[in-house]
């Protein structure tokens, strides 16, 4: 129990490299995919084309959603976007950063797929084999438009009894293959120098602000598992208590000749209480609700907790990138302006 | 679980040694890349030098570029470079070290490739098939063939089962002479870089060792100095949350109006630890303000607590105090006093 745990804080404590693992092994699973799924082209005039591109191009998709779907953070980030201002202002830059990280790794599954596609060759063949030039091959003289078309069609089926052997179709094949690998080399050309042309410059623009923004979307994200973490213990804490009570009431109504209780209830007061007074129902719906329209702000430095009342809460917007010293002295004073909460 | 923690630290700690796992990783990915590449020459006229030569040099390029986008130094170097002087003075040496440990490394997975390819010789035989020397191997004079009806045929070479010109040259002679070359050339090229990488090892010693040393000690710093402060600003994010959190609860707690009577005597000295740990950063502004500051100008290498108590915070955009020669004086200072 507490090798899981130790494993499970060390994940918490850096959630890039939980994302950056989940990212790698869906590449994997994409190359393990591709291998093992059975490439039937129909070679029939028009489904070629359609077939070829569509096994280069949908699962691409699929992965590409997945990939968003796995990534915990773009929930923490739609969340961030969505949420009521409350005592804390949004700054868009930092939901810019979440989303493009969560997009770069979203798009590595797809980019293998198809760079995996392509090196292979199998698509590219079905899908263009109908599209090239008949006078560069030999064999393909002397046909009709119809026929010529047919036997095209039939060059990515090597078991076709018309096309076992023949030396044309081995040489349309390698042409296409040849196109095809060029190409998946030169899109992973590509890419690998767009991915180190942004990793050079990054630090040339704006690195201060960068900083900011990647220190407090840190932040948001261990803000939400903290709160998670913190409404479990609630949780157990509060069916624990429940639970007790049950027992001693059941236990006052029925004689001590019948039941056996031990007596816990010096026990209960003396366990750790994570309860800090939220002690119901109703009380618990109104905290999730609030954190929910209205986070409380960035400031911690007071002793004496903050006094709202009812349902009015004191809330001095402090934006996120907001450097002058002016807005946490007046955070200071709690109640100062007032806000109607919903 | 505690070996695992172990293992993961010692790379962690040495930016370096990490990297020659990398690098090492890269390598074997290179060799094993080709082994699954299927290659496919297309037996063309002038389609094979260029897919040849093609597979040759291009999948070397991306091993390369590879080799320098995950090293996570490259950032470093460019933060480095470009960040404004502000209290530490900017070297040189140290930046051209980092860049050229970064481009050793990197070289690696890529010369393995061109090695493994020219050893190989399937590039070579597809690229230069066209060119084969026809009157020393084969029968020159077998038919009044054209030029590019000849280059035709001998762009089939590489493909057994589509050549037709066996009466002109025989395919395994073509095939032998070409693949010897290559495989000289691939040894070559393994000596090659082999003796340039003992020489650099061999040589480097002899010049400016002192001034290496220094490069290479502030470049680990660097590298150390960075880990360690995104390390800290983390705790730092999570006491905060922790705090903030806890005090949402309370303030709720009071809301409600229905003070728990016993609210548990472990809270207060749990949140207060909690606090400590923020380092008196409580607050959103002044953590930007941090936050700016240590990119817009870090503290200076000296860690005398006199300079520490004649700094206000983090001002520091415009002090721009001298350059190294601070420990002396501090040295002097400190006698005087005595």
């Amino acid at each position: 129990m507490d090798r899981f745990r130790m494993i499970f804080q060390y994940f918490q404590s850096n959630s890039e490299s939980v994302m950056n693992g989940i990212c790698g092994l869906l590449a994997l699973a994409s190359v393990k995919i591709y291998t093992s799924f059975d490439f039937n082209c129909p070679c029939l005039p028009k489904y070629n084309t359609a077939y070829g591109m569509g096994i280069m191009f949908v699962p691409p998709i699929a992965l590409f959603l997945c990939g968003l779907i796995v990534n915990r953070q773009s929930v923490v980030m739609l969340e961030e976007w969505k949420r009521p201002t409350g005592g804390r202002k949004k700054d868009l830059a930092i939901i810019r950063y979440m989303c493009s990280s969560i997009i770069q790794r979203a798009m590595v599954a797809p980019i293998v797929w198809i760079i995996v596609a392509l090196l292979d060759g199998k698509c590219f063949i079905c899908a263009f084999s109908g599209s090239i030039d008949p006078e560069k091959f030999a064999g393909f003289a002397n046909l009709t438009q119809m026929q010529t078309q047919l036997l095209l069609s039939k060059v990515p089926c090597k078991e076709d009894e018309l096309m076992r052997n023949n030396t044309s179709r081995k040489a349309v094949s390698r042409y296409l293959r040849c196109w095809s690998q060029a190409l998946g080399w030169s899109i992973l050309l590509l890419l690998i120098v767009v991915a180190f042309l942004a990793r050079w410059l990054r630090p040339c623009f704006n690195q201060a602000a960068f900083v900011q923004t990647r220190y407090w979307s840190n932040y948001i994200d261990m803000e939400q598992k903290i709160f998670e973490e913190t409404c479990c213990e609630h949780a157990r804490d509060f069916a624990n208590k429940c639970i007790l009570h049950f027992f001693e009431s059941m236990r006052t109504e029925i004689k001590l000749r019948r039941f056996n209780m031990p007596r816990r209830e010096e026990e209960g007061e003396g366990e750790a209480d994570h309860l800090q007074g939220i002690t119901d129902q109703e009380q618990v719906n109104k905290l999730l609700k609030t954190w929910y329209s209205g986070k409380p702000p960035l400031d911690v430095s007071q002793t004496t907790p903050r006094q709202p009342s009812g349902k009015e809460r004191a809330c001095t917007s402090a934006p996120w990138g907001d450097t002058v010293n002016n807005r946490w002295a007046a955070a200071q004073k709690a109640n100062v302006s007032r806000q109607t909460d919903v | 679980m505690d070996k695992f923690r172990m293992i993961f630290q010692f790379l962690q700690s040495n930016q370096e040694s990490f990297m020659n796992g990398i690098c090492g990783i890269m390598a074997l990915a290179s060799a094993q890349m080709y082994a699954a590449f299927d290659f496919n020459c297309p037996c063309l006229p002038h389609y094979n030098l260029a897919y040849g030569l093609g597979i040759l040099f291009v999948p070397p390029l991306v091993l390369f570029l590879l080799g320098f986008v995950m090293n996570n130094n490259v950032s470093m170097l460019a933060e480095e470079w470009k960040r404004p002087t502000g209290m530490r003075q900017k070297d040189p040496a140290v930046l051209r070290y980092m860049f050229c440990s970064m481009a050793q490394r990197a070289m690696i997975a890529p010369a393995v490739w061109i090695s493994v390819t020219l050893l190989d010789g399937k590039c070579i035989l597809c690229a230069f098939s066209t060119s084969v020397p026809v009157e020393k191997l084969g029968n020159l004079s077998y038919t009044g063939l054209s030029e590019k009806e000849m280059k035709r045929i001998l762009a089939r070479i590489p493909c057994k089962e589509i050549y037709d010109g066996q009466q002109l040259i025989p395919s395994e002679v073509a095939i032998r002479y070409l693949r010897c070359i290559s495989q000289a050339l691939g040894w070559c090229f393994v000596l090659l870089m082999t003796m340039l990488a003992f020489l650099v090892r061999s040589l480097r010693p002899c010049f400016t060792q002192a001034a290496f040393l220094k490069s290479k000690y502030w470049s680990h710093y660097i590298d150390i100095e960075r880990k360690l402060f995104d390390e800290t600003c983390t705790e730092h994010a999570k006491s905060f949350a922790k705090v903030c959190i806890q005090q949402f609860f309370e303030a709720m707690n009071k809301d409600m109006g229905m003070g728990h009577p016993h609210l548990p005597e472990k809270t207060p000295s749990e949140a207060g630890e909690e606090k400590e740990k923020l380092l008196g950063i409580t607050d959103q502004g002044t953590m930007n303000k941090l936050l700016k500051s240590w990119h817009k100008c870090k503290p200076p290498l000296c860690l005398h607590q006199e300079l520490f108590q004649n700094r206000n915070g983090w001002a520091g955009e415009s002090q721009p105090l001298g350059p190294v020669s601070l420990p002396k004086r501090e040295i002097i200072a400190y006698y005087s006093r005595v």
